[in-house]
């Protein structure tokens, strides 16, 4: 992050504590790179993560939302990466129609072996999200630039009225 | 001893800033009990019904008003006005409605900008005939001097986004028993804890009389698409039912009419993100393990997610609106 040219996206990942958190942690024993701009969050399974937390995420002003788990068929909790694998979709619908690029928000399936694997989607996915730019979603609510003058000007014109005298 | 015989009354006021109205009419559907009300309360605000004046609002000291009952969500610098002013003048200030309470079908306008709100009314509009091409102006100098409209937002925000708001009371409108109850606790004193919903604190399945079994859905239809049993569950008939999600309160209302919920109560205690909620659940049914089958699912059946997931909630949700785009400010170029 030396070159302040380059647009440095912050990422919010949250990895399930059974895989791919062991995958990041592999990655970082076996000295794989992988760029400084993803925060890993823990998570004890894919299926616990909430779409919730990834608009949150999303509302605080992170570029990108990497979900990570076990590969389909072999989750620690039977089956519940099929739920994230499903709210990843419906979520991806929805986040489509907000306006936000498909590229910002990725899952990946990655077993506690595969650091390599990891490392890898970590820089594709910071690679797809620097030419989009910041996200930078709360300047959406930014106050309309007038705004305040208006509701003082409305004051003024009440004050300026005509009172009727009774 | 009623509060009727107390004096001096208590004070009322009622407002309505960007909504549909039938929250005034849903005040009036509690029948003869508006006696009450009325034995109850000096209503010193209700543009709808009575003549108060803002002028004379503006000159009662703070905190006169005992209890403001505001629907409606804010959308231009006039509703911001009168939403601070009443605050200010209010004791208890009451969010009236799903348009207080969460944005409600006028916050959907936050898939547009406000720009593209005037467009649509000023331009696009298939009965409009505008060919000098008017819009509304912030400013509009005249010989006698300069006229003031209040400024368009681009997007619409909730009453508890602009100023603090001590109770809630969700619903499209709210349900006439309900005001009642909220009603008769200010008459009587006996209010929640400052910051609650004044409700139910379940879920509209758990007011619903239809069967349910177990939920997997390999397809959602659309209302017009199947004429649903009357008895099933409508979700488990792939019909996009809001009730899992949905604070209870209305007694089923819209199932019971064989027509799915549409969550118009908003979240329950504690969910942040109504549509998030619903996503999340709404994903745990889908029958299918596929990726490519769940797209297929989901983009074939609910065309609309944000219209389908936040129908009432956008503008209370995490991300409020859609992207801005960049070169947006307001409706009114100044």
């Amino acid at each position: 992050m030396s070159d302040k040219s380059v647009f440095e996206p912050k990422i919010i990942g949250f990895m399930c504590n059974w895989c791919s958190y062991r995958a990041a942690d592999l990655a970082g024993t076996a000295r794989i790179k992988y760029p400084a701009n993803i925060r890993i969050l823990r998570v004890m399974c894919s299926g616990r993560i909430d779409p919730t937390f990834v608009l949150n995420a999303f509302a605080l002003g992170a570029d990108a939302v990497m979900l990570a788990g076990c590969h389909p068929g072999e989750c620690h909790y039977v089956d519940q990466n099929y739920k994230a694998m499903r709210r990843y979709a419906m979520l991806k619908h929805t986040l489509d129609q907000m306006g936000i690029e498909p590229e910002r928000f990725r899952l990946v399936w990655a077993s506690a072996a595969e650091g390599q694997q990891l490392a890898e989607a970590i820089t594709q996915l910071v690679e797809a999200v620097r030419p989009l730019g910041p996200l930078n979603w709360p300047a959406n609510w930014k106050e309309n630039g007038h705004r305040l003058e208006a509701l003082e000007s409305i004051l003024k014109e009440h004050q300026a009225a005509m009172e009727v005298q009774s | 001893m009623t509060a009727a015989q107390q004096s001096p009354k208590a004070k009322l006021a009622l407002y309505w800033a960007a909504s549909c109205g039938g929250c005034e009419i849903a005040v009036l559907a509690i029948n003869e009990k508006i006696l009450d009300v009325a034995a109850a309360f000096d209503i010193v605000l209700w543009p709808v019904a009575v003549d108060g004046k803002v002028r004379d609002i503006e000159k009662m000291p703070d905190g006169s008003i005992d209890v403001c009952l505001f629907n409606g969500g804010i959308r231009t610098s006039e509703q911001e006005y009168m939403a601070q002013l009443l605050r200010k003048k209010s004791k208890v200030l009451v969010a009236f409605g799903s348009c207080a309470h969460e944005g409600c079908i006028p916050g959907l306008a936050n898939l547009s900008t406000g720009q593209e709100v005037f467009d649509s009314s000023y331009k696009q509009g298939g009965s409009t005939e505008n060919p000098k091409d008017v819009r509304p102006q912030h400013e509009t100098p005249m010989p006698e001097g300069t006229l003031y409209l209040p400024v368009f937002y681009d997007t619409l925000k909730t009453l508890d986004q602009t100023v603090p708001v001590d109770y809630y009371l969700p619903g499209c409108p709210p349900e006439a028993e309900n005001i009642l109850v909220a009603v008769t606790a200010i008459i009587e004193g006996k209010l929640p804890a400052p910051g609650s919903v004044i409700g139910a604190d379940t879920t509209v399945c758990d007011e619903c009389p239809r069967k349910r079994n177990e939920k997997k859905i390999k397809k959602f239809y659309r209302t017009w698409e199947i004429k649903p049993d009357e008895e099933t569950c409508l979700l488990e008939q792939g019909l996009l039912c809001c009730g899992i999600a949905t604070r209870a309160g209305c007694k089923a209302l819209c199932p019971q009419v064989n027509s799915p919920c549409i969550g118009c109560h908003g979240p329950n205690d504690g969910v942040r993100d109504y549509g998030a909620r619903l996503m999340s659940a709404l994903a745990s049914v889908i029958d299918s393990d596929d990726p490519d089958e769940i797209d297929r699912i989901i983009h074939e059946g609910i065309p609309d997610p944000i219209g389908s997931f936040y129908r009432f909630s956008l503008a209370a949700s995490q991300l409020r609106r859609r992207k801005l785009p960049a070169a947006t400010s307001g409706a009114q170029k100044q």
